[in-house]
């Protein structure tokens, strides 16, 4: 039975259609799965019932003979995701008890084409973080551990709780979001395969805001091929969100041939960091080697204003945090502070807003108040979008060039020990967005392909960038890449 | 740019989160770490370059102007922490 819980969406499609097995079937042992594996903190709110029906109703809608792609299969569903009677809290206290009388844009056209909801998934609170210790459901604990040791790593962030689950076979699949990385880093960290589509190709409506300009949800899955399908259901115009693009979306699936002769393949020379691990610096040699073998032509490339994505980022992302989390007040939903005698409506406020948010968010949200505040804001919310100008420039002229997609590591290394950053200052912290930040400035789709293991026998990424609304493109090279790497492992279970 | 306890308990009243009085040295101190990191963008030669405003090329879609949804106030107030008689409620604000 839990050998149904590690299908690919590919593999389960086929079977749902054969009638090898049913999507009550393959919802029960995801279910059982999920409660075997509280250690992982992956799942926090649990929707068994909404899942079965959705499964038996997956099940009639697949004997009609012309069920979608995704129909009965089970999956995942980050706490950023507005979902209809379910508890939706961002992994805040802020939202405590929050359930939204209407469901995401994303998690609506899943539904429609018969996914199964198996249930919330922990991410850091508001999606501020790279490690999932900043929930208020406690950290996420990664299904990998390095060698024999039993040291709890951090699944990465902000998505932790997406790919644990994944990664774990806790769920077919799971949808994440990516401000600044926060679907291709965890994806790198557990070994699993993370899109973050072009800025407006998935509908924001219904998702929980961190930085609107940035934020963008995606798929996180086993393989290229279940990325390719998941995104195209996720996908499409949605009057809801003016940024929303009214494009035609490719087949994405079919996109996948894993013919790349004659593509261009840029290597940023700005993406080969001072301290970089060696393995790391050896994994994007074996990936340029990859790819040249499948009859890319690789070609080095700058892309100047690098060194400059984090600071930028670390400027817009919290003007914006700060703007959209003023809404939690304590009046329309979520936590409202006890009250003293005689306080008014802003110790509400305050007090509110001091006892919901939790420490990363408190900072971001004060630190963009203050790059947003009178005197300051040419200095620092102006001077971070001209320079957020520039690095997407650096980007147009490399395509210009006629580069097809641009190859770099996924993160600056692999998994670390939970807590073991807990005394470095944030910046730190930061510095794990280094590599996939760029991509979300520039509003550019990028995926994260598990390419390999380190010494320690934990997974590495590798990233790829594609151009903008090229997603089909930029899948095949990532899907060249998955066939070239073999990566087939696994963690071995502990849970 | 060095932010002290003074300018660290401003920013925490426009945010509108009480900071005790102890905890605001240490906060200045993030926020001077955070800033001086920031800090590098003024190397940057930004002379002559517009403010991003949109990272893809797109006009706003436009749409009559009419109503579109509404008449559903239970829907609305049903995750307000206090709701009375069809209004939210907070403490009072006009004496």
């Amino acid at each position: 039975m839990s050998e149904l819980s590690k299908l690919t969406i590919a593999e389960a499609r086929d079977k749902l259609r054969t009638g090898d097995v049913t999507a009550v079937e393959l919802t029960e042992a995801c279910l059982s799965e999920i409660e075997g594996a509280k250690a992982l903190n992956a799942f926090v709110h649990n929707t068994p019932e909404i899942a079965l029906d959705q499964a038996k109703a997956a099940d009639e809608r697949i004997k009609g003979g012309d069920a979608p792609d995704m129909c009965g299969i089970p999956l995942g569903i980050k706490d950023l995701f507005c979902t209809k009677g379910v508890p939706s809290q961002a992994a805040s206290a802020i939202l405590g008890g929050f359930k939204p009388e209407y469901e995401s844009t994303v998690t609506q056209n899943l539904f429609d084409a018969g996914a199964v909801m198996l249930g919330k998934l922990n991410m850091d609170e508001f999606a501020m973080g790279s490690s999932n210790e900043t929930s208020t459901y406690g950290d996420v604990v990664n299904p990998w551990r390095r060698g024999n040791e039993d040291t709890a790593l951090t699944p990465g962030g902000s998505s932790g709780g997406s790919a644990a689950a994944v990664a774990a076979d806790l769920c077919l699949a799971a949808t994440g979001t990516d401000t600044g990385g926060s679907i291709r880093q965890p994806a790198a960290f557990v070994g699993i395969t993370g899109v973050k589509p072009t800025y407006g190709r998935c509908s924001r409506w219904g998702i929980v805001a961190f930085a609107s300009s940035l934020d963008q949800a995606g798929p996180m899955t086993k393989t290229v091929r279940d990325a390719a399908i998941m995104l195209q259901t996720m996908c499409g115009h949605d009057p809801k969100d003016s940024t929303s693009a009214d494009l035609a979306v490719p087949d994405f699936e079919a996109a996948l041939t894993g013919d790349i002769r004659g593509k261009k393949i840029g290597i940023p020379k700005e993406y080969r960091m001072d301290g970089m691990p060696d393995e790391i610096e050896k994994l994007w040699e074996q990936g340029r080697e990859m790819m040249r073998d499948a009859g890319a032509e690789i070609v080095d490339i700058s892309l100047p204003h690098t060194k400059y994505a984090l600071p930028a980022y670390y400027v817009i992302a919290p003007a914006e945090a700060s703007s959209n989390l003023a809404r939690y007040d304590g009046v329309r939903f979520g936590h409202r502070a006890k009250l003293a005698q005689g306080d008014g409506i802003t110790e509400m406020y305050e007090k509110t807003r001091a006892e919901g948010f939790g420490d990363e968010v408190k900072r971001r949200v004060m630190v963009g108040t203050y790059v947003l505040s009178a005197g300051f804001y040419d200095a620092y919310y102006n001077r971070a979008r001209k320079v957020r100008a520039l690095i997407k420039r650096d980007f147009e002229q490399v395509f210009d060039q006629g580069i097809d997609a641009i190859l770099t590591p996924a993160t600056p290394s692999a998994a670390f020990g939970l807590g073991e950053m807990s005394d470095a200052d944030p910046v730190q912290m930061y510095l794990n967005d280094v590599f996939t930040v760029t991509v979300n400035l520039a509003g550019l789709p990028g995926v994260a392909v598990p390419a390999g293991l380190d010494k320690q026998g934990l997974p590495l990424g590798l990233q790829l960038i594609g151009k903008p609304w090229a997603e089909d493109e930029m899948l095949n090279f990532a899907y060249c890449l998955e066939q070239s790497t073999g990566f087939v492992e696994k963690p071995s279970k502990w849970w | 740019m060095s932010i002290d306890t003074e300018t660290a308990r401003r920013v925490a009243k426009l945010a509108r989160i009480q900071v005790e009085d102890d905890a605001l040295p240490a906060l200045a101190q993030e926020f001077n770490t955070i800033l001086g990191f920031i800090e590098q963008l003024n190397e940057v030669d930004v002379e002559g370059v517009e403010p991003m405003t949109s990272v893809t090329p797109m006009r706003l879609k436009r749409r009559e102007d009419v109503v579109t949804d509404g008449d559903q106030p239970d829907k609305v107030l049903a995750n307000a922490p206090d709701a009375r008689e069809g209004f939210f409620a907070v403490p009072k604000v006009v004496e």
